[in-house]
């Protein structure tokens, strides 16, 4: 039977595994370690703050004292407690604040830039918004101590500026570029034909918006919101700069608090590798990424959901 | 009603082919049962057809007809599809293109031009140079030797001769479709499968396509896909009618265009009734 | 032709007004940009000049330069860039070419988009952990940058995938069809086409790299040196840790010398993301098919 099909012309090379094919082979092993590189990292991550930090939580962790004691007080020679309730308290009430700022300003930047203007201001405006996004972290606590300190000792009468409003200010400013570019994504992933639609019924551009492209990216908007929260739930720098950096349970925007990403930045550096505080800061570390790890997944669960919709 | 290909267009099944009068033509494809699916949806199913050395081939149909398809199963690019599964047998030159250990081997064998037209982003030098260039030509002669053969072939070297090193992609349609005739001729192949090639180029250079076509057939085996029927009648010597998804059936040119089908749809499509 | 109706006539005027608010808000939202950059420049301007750029800080740090910080984070950069690029290149390359849509090519973007979502500070802590501890590198250059490097991934893979993509998927069949592998299509066809996206997508984690601060403070960057490092090994001065430093731990600094620093910082950050930002344009105006 094969004697009758045409072999391949005999000047040619048979059917064998060129270079060319080991080569691929070769370069397809080598980009998967790349592309596994990203979730080892994840994983090393984890398994190693956990490493450093085990200690502390099999040994003087209570699970009480931890999550609901305000006090926190590492260094004290013949008492040392690890609550981090109050910790947590000016985190959150710092991300709160900077919400509370952010996420009006940034959908309705994210409107304006997306949906109501076009051409060379909306580039502009595009452009800013980067640049917003770009200045470093420890700039903004740099701003925070010498620009916004001083403004709300002037304007409230208050002893002290570096307190929950200077921080949140500066979080929701930090946390609004990212918010505002996934909203605009989440605009811009609306069908134009929803907005077609509208308009030939006579709807104004606002109505539009408002009606049709707000409801529809409602996912995004949400996820947008997802991650500004975990952007400045993790912030760093800016916090320990401007919040004040003293341990309370605050009760008005007046009132300094401290980070618990600021409290591992300020202490790390003093504490001895394997004593407690040295291992009780890593916990504060496992309980940051967990928190961050959840924010961030259900933020990419919304995304793709909306995605396997369409 | 499934009729494999046969030299006097009769409804022998495949196995008898042996037993024909005509001496020394060799078979370059056989198909076997073949079928594609994309997911739940089925393009293709039952196709056996043979396809032999030398000739053109002509596949007509109208569209979403399994066309396409049968193409793409033949050189294996399901290979980046996940969604596309292939059953049945293809073999080419004696072999069911799934055994081969080097795809891209095969593939060189098998030169394919589009419907839509792609100018690769390289020079227009580089576009017909990079297949000689994989199969490892590297003196700057042959290169040139053969960058101007094909150019010449596809109609298309008077046009671009004084800039072969301006962008390909940026070239007009009907340039681009020559230019991807000429870049899959500078694979020197086995079998070229054209797939519907004149969309993109005016009547003027089809014909003067048509007639390159018709010189290649010394050279290389062609599958003509084509949704012009009178196209295939000019070409082909044989031309299978597909028709959702099936090959309705495989006949001598002349015989079916002279009225000579096993089925009434083929007659119907040829005269212009449907499609 | 048509008269204007009372209705359209509302919603025209509620129309304007409504664009008015939304054009005003985001005016606010950007307009600190451009305060904070008139502020550093007009009180640490007068600070800067080559001098201040290129000698080493004085009297406890409270006068001179900052050529040190300058250095070192020119230092800490190129280090991270180094472990960084390759590897989210060969990342991005597996996502965009190789992976089939499967499971695990889902679990690997996860990964990403949380390695992207992970707090600086956690970076800091995993870098001490992993690079200074466990590696055993000490503090030194080499564990800040590859800490850097972990943080800089995710922004190079998600910039690199998005410009492979853009390359359009006929171009690799026309390639695979002809016999190239999916290598060879990758190296002739696609990288060429992709490689000013990927250049910005570097562009954009040197500016992200140059002014982070948290995940080097424990890894390798040291508050006063008062040598400049001689190898990848020794610890160095960074230009953000300098910032705040200056600003927190030192008494006594003349008022403007912060101000310099901080806008050498961001002039430097600002710059690379504008660089980042003029070969997007580019990119978009050139047209190749």
């Amino acid at each position: 039977m094969s004697r009758r099909h045409a072999p391949p012309r005999a000047e040619r090379k048979p059917d064998r595994r060129d270079l060319g094919w080991y080569v691929d082979k070769a370069v397809e092993v080598a980009v998967f370690v790349g592309g596994v590189s990203a979730i080892v990292f994840v994983v090393g991550i984890f398994v190693f703050i956990t490493r450093e930090g085990l200690g502390f939580v099999t040994g003087p962790f209570d699970f009480r004292q931890f999550f609901l004691s305000p006090r926190w007080r590492p260094t004290s020679e013949w008492n040392p407690t690890y609550g981090i309730l109050a910790l947590f308290a000016g985190t959150a009430s710092v991300t709160g604040l900077a919400m509370l700022v952010a996420v009006p300003f940034s959908i309705c930047a994210a409107v304006f830039i997306g949906e109501l203007t076009a051409g060379r201001t909306r580039e502009v405006l595009k452009v800013l918004v980067e640049f917003l996004a770009a200045i470093p972290s420890v700039v903004w606590g740099f701003i925070g101590l010498s620009i916004i300190n001083p403004l709300i000792i002037n304007v409230f009468d208050v002893a002290v500026g570096l307190n929950v409003l200077n921080s949140g200010v500066i979080l929701g400013l930090m946390a609004a570029p990212i918010m505002t570019s996934i909203a605009e994504d989440a605009f811009r992933a609306v069908p134009e034909t929803y907005r077609e639609a509208a308009e030939a019924m006579g709807a104004t551009r606002w109505q539009v918006t408002y009606k049709v492209v707000i409801p529809a990216a409602k996912n995004g908007l949400l996820a947008a919101v997802l991650l500004g929260i975990g952007r400045a739930f993790g912030e760093t720098m800016a916090v320990l700069m401007a919040s004040g950096h003293s341990i309370n349970l605050p009760t008005s925007v007046f009132d300094s608090v401290r980070a618990l990403t600021a409290t591992i930045a300020a202490e790390l550096g003093e504490t001895a590798v394997g004593s407690d505080h040295y291992r009780a800061l890593f916990t504060i570390g496992i309980v940051l990424f967990l928190i961050t790890f959840a924010i961030n997944l259900t933020a990419d669960l919304v995304i793709r959901g909306t995605r396997r919709k369409e | 009603m499934v009729t494999p290909g046969s030299d006097q267009g009769n409804t022998t099944p495949a196995p008898a082919i042996a037993e024909t009068g005509r001496p020394a033509t060799r078979i370059v494809l056989e198909v076997k049962d073949l079928g594609v699916s994309y997911g739940e949806h089925v393009a293709l199913s039952g196709v056996n057809l043979t396809v032999r050395e030398n000739e053109i081939f002509g596949i007509i149909g109208p569209a979403n007809s399994g066309k396409t398809s049968f193409l793409k199963s033949l050189n294996r690019m399901n290979m980046f599809n996940r969604s596309m599964r292939v059953t049945g047998e293809v073999l080419f030159a004696g072999r069911d293109v799934r055994r081969w250990r080097n795809v891209y081997a095969l593939r060189r064998r098998i030169g394919v031009v589009f419907p839509l037209p792609v100018g690769l982003p390289l020079s227009i030098y580089d576009n017909v140079a990079l297949a000689p260039k994989l199969a490892g030509v590297r003196k700057r002669q042959e290169l040139d030797a053969i960058v101007e053969r094909c150019l010449r072939r596809a109609a298309l070297w008077d046009e671009v001769k004084d800039r072969l090193h301006s962008l390909g992609s940026l070239l007009s349609g009907g340039q681009q479709q020559r230019l991807t005739i000429a870049r899959s001729l500078s694979q020197d192949p086995d079998l070229l499968l054209l797939d519907e090639f004149s969309i993109a180029v005016d009547p003027v250079t089809t014909m003067r396509i048509e007639d390159v076509l018709k010189e290649l057939r010394n050279e290389m085996t062609i599958i003509l896909v084509t949704n012009l029927v009178q196209q295939a009648r000019r070409l082909a010597e044989r031309t299978a009618f597909f028709l959702s998804g099936r090959c309705i059936e495989v006949g001598d040119t002349e015989a079916l265009f002279a009225g000579d089908v096993q089925d009434q749809r083929t007659h119907d499509y040829i005269t212009g009734r449907f499609g | 032709m048509f008269s204007p109706t009372a209705l359209n006539l509302r919603n025209r005027r509620r129309e304007r007004w409504f664009r008015s608010l939304f054009l005003l808000t985001t005016v606010i939202l950007v307009f600190p940009v451009v305060a904070i950059l008139g502020t550093l420049i007009a009180k640490g301007g007068p600070i800067l000049s080559l001098e201040f750029l290129f000698t080493e800080p004085r009297e406890g740090m409270t006068a001179g330069g900052i050529f040190p910080a300058l250095l070192g984070t020119v230092l800490l950069v190129t280090v991270s860039l180094l472990a960084a690029v390759p590897l989210g290149v060969a990342a991005a390359i597996y996502l965009s070419e190789y992976a089939a849509e499967s499971r695990f090519t889902r679990v690997i973007n996860l990964a990403i988009v949380n390695l992207a979502g992970v707090p600086s500070i956690i970076h800091a802590l995993f870098g001490l952990g992993a690079f200074v501890l466990f590696l055993d590198l000490g503090t030194s250059i080499l564990a800040a940058g590859l800490t850097l490097a972990i943080m800089n991934l995710p922004i190079l893979i998600v910039a690199t995938v998005e410009s492979l993509q853009a390359v359009p998927k006929a171009f690799r069949e026309a390639c695979w069809t002809m016999g190239a592998t999916r290598w060879q299509t990758i190296r002739m066809v696609v990288l060429p086409n992709s490689l000013t996206g990927i250049l910005t997508g570097i562009i954009l984690a040197v500016s992200r790299a140059a002014g982070e601060t948290a995940p080097i403070m424990f890894t390798g960057a040291a508050f006063f040196i008062p040598v400049l490092p001689e190898s990848v090994f020794d610890q160095t001065m960074a230009l953000s840790l300098h910032l705040f430093v200056v600003t927190t731990q030192v008494p006594g600094v003349p008022e403007a010398l912060p101000y310099g620093v901080a806008l050498t910082l961001v002039g430097v950050v600002l710059a690379f993301n504008a660089l980042a930002i003029g070969f997007r344009t580019h990119l978009r105006r050139r047209k190749k098919w």
